[in-house]
């Protein structure tokens, strides 16, 4: 009802200011008849205009320093949870500066000048078609600025992309499906299963191929647990449509791509108990507690249930279009130190474990139903032809 | 090649005579270049209003979300929001035709097949279009492919869903989503009919412009508008096949059972039969359309405000030969750069480092352009006409959205931003925001041409202002929320507790855009009633020097009524010294010991 009050409101304030200049339209009849110069800017529209243009650079400016004030606290600029996320961060602070004085530069050339040389009667304007050291000048800047950039850039990119394969690494897989995420890890081998969506069945919902004596070791986890200090490489899978791999606290960031394997590696550098204590997380926190507390009383007062309290987690989230509940495609992660990292892979049961234990529970049950999916995924697939694409 | 123009445009000239015309043949199957430019700006103006509608109705969705609006259940009815409600696949409905309309059907051919039209041939002293029947089917395509796009609304399973960049297999599989049915199909159709007219469009303007020129008009004495309009049409002419060939291949994927786009799919407890293909190859081929796209949408604004701004200002543009190869380094660039949008969708890392490469160069030529407005302003004796303040918005809106491209193009730090809101804000003020002034500039600029009537200055104002401080009001505070890592095309930010912050702003963010809706209705207003009731226009009323000024008022097939005009000058010649008028049309002769400037 409010916004339909707002919309109102609004919707009558045009009216108003219709009016207004019909009324201002009437005044001006007598003065300039028909003519079409009425329509075109005088003196005082000049004049007006111009103080209008230096009036917006000033809208510029506080709308500016509004949003830092109130949305400029930057989270993901600052305490990146993972080790290469300082030289991004660099790069972040070193762009977003430039940009704002580059901004904040051009932004007052262009509105003071359209207020300074706005048209007055008899003023003539200068002819002024072409100055090469002018526009040498403009380009050089850029050039030098931009190569310095793309130079600092590209060497980020290539410390992030490419894993050195000499490297103690862990390799844990991220899978995507509509709309929610499965980790699998690779176990004592450290090394994945082979898998393709043509094997899901049951319990082996990501499509493990148990055949694989790589898989039989791996680990399914609905959270992405990570060891902090250890190169993590997350080898990401997806089962349907595309899906991204969004984990910001770790500036990391990965399509899921049905049909191939994509990967992104990163190093946790800061485990969550640290990242809650840290004071801006805390004040954060707090801050969207409060935020919660003032919506559910207007729930509970609706009768409806109120919110949780908040808890800082990093979070992967599905940053690609994927769906109609592409909204809420998240899951938790967990950075812990290595030592409680390697106690929890301990106690985890394996996959093979695990669908072993199904089969010996409900053995001939199984058996009726497996065979026949079985022989009718032979029958539609050649069965060599998977173990090359999974080999792929 | 002028002398070759000129014969077969005297040629039309005869029939001159007898074009009386009834009203099918002067009104709807015009083939007169004018008449097609209404046309298209016309039917531009429609679907701006059914796709700026649509961002409205997504914002107040995200402002206050599931809440139940009077609004909704009036124009989205009760499949897409029952009992006043948008579902979360409508709200996706929405981004995706929003996106479509407003680059395809607003800017691409509101925009540059408007002014394309409308300035090509009165610009370089043409009869008309190289081949007029060309340009009334390349309308008339677009006209069909926009009724199939807007039919795709009221399908059973709602029009596409997947984005505008519509990636497979959520495109490709009505499992995935329910807009990837029928709805999808129109979309391609619509598409691919789309690009027909585009491609037969742009073909006809490069022959008109490398062909029709007339006596004197050397292809560096052409207005700036021409040559952004010029190239353009080569972009478009290079590009747009390219997403025919993936839109075809798609709807091979889709109904004919091939794997182009396919692989290795589990979808609704079954596993699909497609094997050996790749999303990531069409991410490739819809690119290597959709980053030039940008610039189809971008340069023709910039030739509307180096034009205008050069007009309004009383003075040359400056640079010109500068601003003349900062638009073919952008041309040349623009196809080359789109993997800066896939740096993460997992191609080779290695094609990172060459894209944000090249992707930063562009903002040479960019800045260069920048500075350029900037000088032309200085000094200058600026006549604050509706369609100056609008390139004066333009310069401001681009380069506040031009700089965070050096963050996007940067692949290192997109890694962190991509497809948040930052992308967002970046996009909408470069190339959408941008490219709306750009065609708000030339609408008011050209009005007295089109129509022979002014438009109500006062409005104009009102317009420009309460649009310029709605555009930051609903862009500028997205860099931040992005910043802070939400996603775009989220229905709903409540699933996330961290994003709880953002309620607020993104209120602020949604009243804005509805009073930068309202007011676009004092533009309409403006723009309609002024086609009947305006003032009378006079041939010439911003005293320009271009040579559709030298035309009559009221349209005339052939537009000269006598012997085309003769080029003896560049188009800028304001406030020349020694003249006593600020300006020098550009059928004026040299004056004796006057100097053509070696610009």
């Amino acid at each position: 009802m409010t916004t339909l009050l707002i919309l109102a409101i609004v919707i009558l304030l045009g009216i108003a200011v219709w009016q207004l200049t019909k009324i201002f339209d009437l005044t001006q009849i007598g003065s300039a008849s028909d003519d079409a110069a009425s329509q075109i800017a005088n003196n005082k529209d000049n004049k007006i205009n111009g103080y209008l243009a230096f009036g917006f650079l000033g809208f510029i400016y506080v709308f500016t320093i509004f949003c830092l004030y109130e949305y400029g606290s930057f989270p993901l600029m600052d305490m990146a949870a993972a080790e290469h996320g300082k030289d991004v961060d660099n790069l972040m602070w070193i762009s977003m500066i430039l940009i704002f004085i580059v901004q904040t530069l051009t932004q007052a050339l262009l509105h003071y000048f359209a207020f300074k040389y706005h048209g007055k009667e008899g003023q003539k304007a200068l002819f002024f078609s072409d100055n090469d050291k002018l526009e040498a000048l403009w380009t050089i800047i850029p050039v030098i600025v931009l190569s310095a950039l793309i130079l600092y850039g590209m060497y980020a990119w290539n410390n992030i992309m490419f894993v050195n394969d000499e490297e103690e690494v862990i390799y844990v897989e991220v899978y995507a499906k509509q709309f929610g995420w499965d980790i699998r890890y690779s176990g004592q081998d450290n090394t994945l299963g082979k898998a393709n969506v043509r094997f899901i069945e049951g319990i082996n919902v990501v499509g493990v191929d148990m055949a694989d004596p790589n898989a039989q070791d791996d680990i399914m986890a609905k959270e992405l647990l990570l060891p902090k200090g250890k190169k993590v490489v997350l080898k990401m899978r997806s089962q349907d449509v595309l899906h991204s791999a969004y984990m910001p606290h770790f500036r990391a960031q990965m399509n899921c791509v049905p049909g191939m394997i994509t990967q992104f590696a990163f190093t946790p550098s800061i485990t969550t108990a640290e990242f809650r204590q840290d004071e801006a997380t805390i004040k954060k926190v707090n801050n969207i507690n409060k935020l919660r507390m003032e919506r559910s009383q207007a729930l509970i007062a609706k009768g409806e249930e109120a919110l949780d309290p908040y808890e800082f987690d990093y979070l992967l989230l599905c940053n690609k279009i994927c769906g109609a509940s592409h909204y809420n495609m998240q899951a938790k992660i967990v950075v812990v130190e290595e030592a409680e990292f390697n106690q929890w892979l301990k106690d985890q049961t394996t996959l093979g474990q695990q669908i072993a234990a199904e089969k010996a529970a409900n053995a001939p049950k199984v058996e009726e139903v497996v065979e026949p999916v079985l022989e009718e995924a032979e029958n539609t697939v050649d069965a060599e032809a998977i173990a090359q694409v999974v080999k792929k | 090649m002028s002398a070759i123009g000129h014969e077969i445009v005297n040629g039309h000239d005869e029939h001159d005579h007898h074009e009386k015309g009834n009203f099918l043949t002067k009104y709807v199957f015009s083939l007169d270049h004018k008449m097609i430019a209404k046309q298209y700006l016309i039917t531009g103006i429609i679907m701006g209003i059914i796709g700026g509608a649509m961002s409205i109705f997504f914002r107040m969705q995200i402002a206050w979300p599931e809440e139940s609006f009077e609004v909704f259940k009036w124009f989205l009815g009760e499949r897409m929001a029952p009992g006043g409600v948008m579902k979360n696949d409508a709200y996706l409905a929405l981004v995706t035709m929003h996106g479509t309309i407003m680059v395809f059907f607003v800017l691409t051919a509101g925009l540059s097949g408007t002014f394309s039209n409308l300035l090509i041939p009165l610009q370089i002293g043409a009869r008309d279009m190289a081949s007029g029947f060309l340009n009334m089917l390349s309308y008339w395509m677009f006209f069909i492919s926009a009724v199939l796009m807007v039919s795709s609304l009221f399908v059973e399973s709602g029009p596409a869903s997947s984005g505008w960049t519509i990636y497979p297999p959520l495109s490709a599989l009505p499992q995935a989503i329910p807009g990837s049915g029928t709805g999808m199909t129109l979309w391609l159709i619509s598409m691919a009919v789309f690009i027909v007219s585009s491609t037969m469009g742009s073909l006809n303007y490069v022959a008109t412009v490398i062909n029709l020129r007339t006596k004197g008009m050397s292809m560096t004495r052409m207005p700036l508008t021409v040559w952004a309009l010029f190239v353009t049409a080569i972009i478009g002419i290079v590009s747009f096949p390219v997403l025919l060939s993936a839109a075809l291949l798609l709807i091979f994927d889709r109904s004919f059972g091939t794997s182009f786009f396919l692989s290795d799919i589990y979808l609704a407890g079954e596993v699909l039969h497609y094997q050996g293909g790749s999303p990531v190859l069409f991410e490739h081929l819809f690119w290597f359309l959709g980053h030039p796209e940008v610039y189809i949408v971008i340069l023709p604004a910039m030739g509307i405000t180096s034009e205008v701004i050069a007009t309004n200002a009383r003075k040359p543009i400056f640079g010109y030969r500068a601003m003349i190869a900062s638009i073919l380094a952008i041309a040349f660039l623009s196809t080359i750069v789109w993997g800066h949008h896939m740096f993460v969708s997992g191609m080779n890392p290695f094609l990172g480092s060459v894209f944000t490469f090249t992707t930063l160069l562009i903002a040479i030529p960019s800045a260069v352009k920048a500075f350029n407005y900037i000088t032309t302003i200085w000094r200058g004796n600026l006549q604050m006409n509706p369609a100056m303040l609008f390139c004066i918005g333009f310069v401001s809106t681009f380069i506040t959205g031009g700089l965070t491209g050096i963050i996007l193009g940067d692949s290192t730090l997109d890694i962190n931003v991509h497809d948040t809101y930052f992308v967002i804000a970046h996009f909408h003020l470069v190339m959408g925001i941008s490219a709306l002034y750009g065609m708000f500039a030339g609408v008011y600029h050209w009005f007295p041409k089109m129509f022979g009537r002014m438009m109500n200055k006062n409005l104009g104002y009102i317009h420009f202002w309460v649009t310029a401080v709605c555009a930051y009001g609903v862009f500028f505070p997205m860099h931040f929320i992005g910043m802070a890592g939400l996603p775009r095309r989220y229905y709903s930010n409540t699933a996330f507790p961290l994003f709880d912050e953002f309620v607020e702003v993104n209120v602020l963010i949604t009243v804005f855009a509805i009073i930068g809706g309202l007011v676009q209705f004092v533009f309409l207003w403006n723009f309609f009633s002024s086609i009947f009731f305006g003032k009378k226009a006079p041939q010439n009323p911003w005293k320009s020097n271009s040579l559709e000024w030298t035309t009559p008022v009221e349209h005339i097939h052939g537009n000269w009524p006598g012997e085309l005009p003769v080029v003896y000058r560049w188009p800028y010649d304001y406030s020349k010294p020694g003249f006593e008028e600020d300006y020098a049309p550009q059928n004026m002769p040299m004056r004796e010991g006057e100097e053509e400037l070696q610009h």
